[in-house]
């Protein structure tokens, strides 16, 4: 099942202990006519870690981390190890990942192929950007070593290829120094988009920024939300984080507003999936917002980040139906016109999202990049049997929108993306490009996955003569 | 056949194998699903009406379809092409076992070769599917399993022995699969349907009330939409199937049903 619970597959799934097996498994679905998916953490929203009927190779037994310098903050990790793994690992000797999702489950071997971003996407760019190299068994039998100075293509192709081309064996990172492991947020309220897109802007210079939008108020409110930035504490600030040796000081606490445990709250969140509900959520959020403006506060980096894992299995709340997020990435002129667009648009529909997230983006040099000179913005519906039709068509008119602005879309959030939309998105020219990596990596066609076949079937529509 | 296998989260479509589905009940089970928009995998013997099924399938109705040969009582390949059919469809939410056979219903003849026959298709050309689909639904904890039955498998017939018994092994294997998966929230639904007009009236000693097959098909497919556990096809066989069990062994024996 995907994580965000909305697409499932019945798939064969194998556990590889070693670069010998994931050979075999490749030999294996050659001789079968089959294909081979790539699974971490499953962690994306989509049906990016889903191949039905097909093989699946859950990579998250690969968790050793291989090499650690702590002098250079450089790690070496098999590709399974995930996200929280490695932050405990480095945070008690003054370093930090660079780049972390909201949640710290994905693997890095997920977070590398999705070339992942986080919300200093503005200061240091995605995932990718950090790798110094990796190494890589495509299905082709051959073990690649890239880097930014070696086998360039396959280093900025294989980035952000979704586990198109080949599979990560190890990754070498370099990591941020930090001097206290907390940041200092400041909390500050936007009375509408424009407000809301300025005050990221104008703080784009703080370590990190995050926007959050009430998508459910209308009229001259639309956009209002609550922008959070925030910046690494230095020693030479008031040290609120005593160090007592253990990283429990970094930890998520296990309880909500001190008394409600973090645990079994998913449960009453159930009670507000509907309209009703996220009106008086986000409203709620919104206001207590604006009475704490200009609110300062310490949170720890990893109480900052992993917003998404304060209440274990909160998407348990949109059973049966599950969720999806809408990611779209809009160059900076076009923002306010598209956001605003594309939140009337979800109102017009009655199909208001129960969160929504801003952030500021850059350009890279990366082969499939979502990510450009401008802002994304990201929603989230909760999917039922009774809006899965209005909102299929809903995110259509929503892709032309971006399509038009000039915007992206991000695979790893995605579950609706169209064929004509993708190609729309990458241009023909990198969608070549890819094909041809494709063609040289994985001459049998064998890697593939939901996510592919759904929105580049091209991607698969060769065959090679041995 | 990459059209079949694509899928969209947002626009799920059921799927769903037919074993049986040339002819009778199970042409008309393809083709009201169909309309229904799912997507199916038929599976038969002969090719030519399987394949113009298909084309009508997929020509006039919502849903899609795609055929395979498969002869019931061979068993050794049914692993393999359980896999190449679910890769197909890109799923599996619904199966419908259809297959059977009857011979002439004549108590002047014993042939040892009929009986297996009529034992291999009805019963145990289930054994290998049943076992498949039950353990993948039951890991995936959801599912339908439909098996055609009959209401000659309630009691012992003088005219046809063979039949009844296959029928009614059948029901009770569903009933045993029932009671193993329904708590891991697989449903199995056991049909049974009185006279149908289909190519095995022909072989019933007399006509009683039969209904069309495209009538059978409705009916199954409700059956099907409620989840149901024992269906008589039509209802009014559930009626004559009670009196039909209440009557005493030492009376049955005598009378010329």
């Amino acid at each position: 099942m995907a994580w965000g619970m909305a697409s499932e597959a019945c798939c064969y799934v194998y556990y590889p202990e070693n670069e010998n097996d994931l050979l075999e498994i490749f030999e294996l679905a050659k001789v079968r006519g089959m294909t081979v998916g790539f699974r971490g953490g499953g962690q994306s929203y989509g049906d990016a870690s889903l191949n039905g009927e097909q093989i699946l190779v859950d990579l998250s037994g690969w968790n050793s981390i291989l090499d650690w310098d702590s002098k250079n903050g450089i790690i070496t990790v098999q590709s399974g190890v995930t996200i929280a793994q490695l932050w405990r690992r480095v945070v008690a000797s003054g370093w930090w990942p660079p780049v972390v999702p909201g949640s710290m489950n994905p693997t890095v071997g997920g977070c590398a192929s999705m070339n992942i971003h986080g919300k200093n996407h503005w200061q240091v760019g995605s995932f990718g950007e950090h790798v110094i190299e990796f190494k890589a068994l495509l299905p082709n039998g051959q073990t690649v070593c890239c880097s930014r100075y070696e086998s360039q293509d396959l280093y900025f192709g294989m980035l952000g290829s979704f586990g198109m081309l080949g599979c990560f064996l190890s990754i070498t990172l370099q990591l941020k120094q930090i001097s206290t492991g907390a940041v200092q947020v400041t909390a500050l309220s936007a009375a509408n988009l424009d407000d809301l897109l300025h005050i990221i802007d104008s703080r784009k210079d703080e370590d990190y920024v995050v926007g959050w939008v009430d998508c459910v108020v209308g009229g001259s409110s639309v956009g209002r939300g609550i922008v959070h930035t925030a910046r690494h504490t230095e020693l030479s600030d008031k040290n609120i984080m005593t160090d007592d040796g253990s990283n429990n000081k970094h930890e998520l606490p296990s309880k909500i507003l001190g008394i409600l445990p973090a645990q079994y709250l998913w449960f009453f969140l159930r009670i507000f999936n509907h309209r009703v509900g996220y009106k008086i959520v986000n409203m709620v959020r919104y206001y207590s917002g604006l009475l704490r403006n200009r609110h300062r506060f310490v949170q720890s980096l990893a109480q900052f980040n992993f917003l998404l894992d304060y209440i274990p299995n909160w998407k348990q709340a949109f059973c049966p139906g599950g969720l999806i997020q809408y990611q779209c990435f809009i160059p900076y002129r076009n923002a306010h016109t598209v956001f605003s667009k594309i939140i009337h648009y979800c109102t017009d529909a009655k199909l208001q999202p129960y969160l929504g997230v801003v952030k500021r983006h850059r350009n890279d040099d990366f082969l499939i990049s979502c990510n450009l000179d401008g802002y994304s913005l990201a929603i989230d519906f909760s999917v039922k049997d009774s809006n899965r039709a209005r909102l299929s068509s809903l995110l259509a008119k929503l892709d032309e929108i971006v399509l038009d602005a000039g915007g992206r879309f991000y695979f790893a959030k995605d579950s609706t993306l169209k064929p004509e939309a993708a190609r729309l998105f990458l241009g023909p020219k990198t969608l070549a490009r890819l094909i041809d990596l494709k063609i040289l990596c994985d001459p049998n066609n064998l890697l593939q996955s939901n996510l592919s076949r759904r929105i580049l079937p091209e991607l698969h529509d060769y065959q090679v003569n041995n | 056949m990459s059209e079949i296998t694509f899928t969209r989260p947002l626009e799920p479509v059921k799927r769903a194998i037919i074993i049986g589905s040339s002819s009778g009940i199970g042409k008309a089970l393809a083709l009201r699903l169909a309309r229904e928009g799912y997507v199916l995998a038929l599976l038969a013997r002969r090719e030519d009406k399987l394949q113009k099924l298909c084309e009508t399938i997929n020509n006039d109705t919502l849903g899609k379809a795609t055929y395979f040969l498969h002869d019931v009582k061979i068993t050794t390949g049914v692993p393999d092409l359980f896999v190449k059919v679910c890769a197909e469809l890109g799923g599996l939410d619904l199966f419908i076992y259809n297959a059977g056979t009857q011979f002439p219903n004549d108590p002047s003849v014993y042939s040892t070769g009929n009986d297996l026959d009529t034992f291999q298709v009805n019963l145990l050309g289930s054994v290998s599917w049943l076992n498949l689909v039950s353990e993948r639904f039951e890991k995936l904890r959801s599912g339908h399993i439909v098996v055609v039955g009959s209401v000659a498998g309630d009691r012992g017939r003088m005219g046809m022995p063979a039949y009844a018994a296959s029928k009614s092994g059948l029901h009770t294997y569903v009933e045993g699969f029932r009671n193993r998966l329904s708590r891991h929230g697989v449903v199995l639904t056991t049909i049974k349907p009185g006279q149908v007009s289909t190519a095995l009236l022909k072989n019933a000693d007399k006509e009683l009330w039969p209904i069309s097959a495209e009538l059978s098909a409705e009916y199954i497919w409700r059956a099907i939409k409620r989840r149901r556990m024992v269906v008589y096809v039509p209802s009014r066989w559930f009626i004559i199937s009670w009196l039909i069990r209440l009557v005493p062994s030492i009376l049955f024996r005598k009378l010329n049903i």
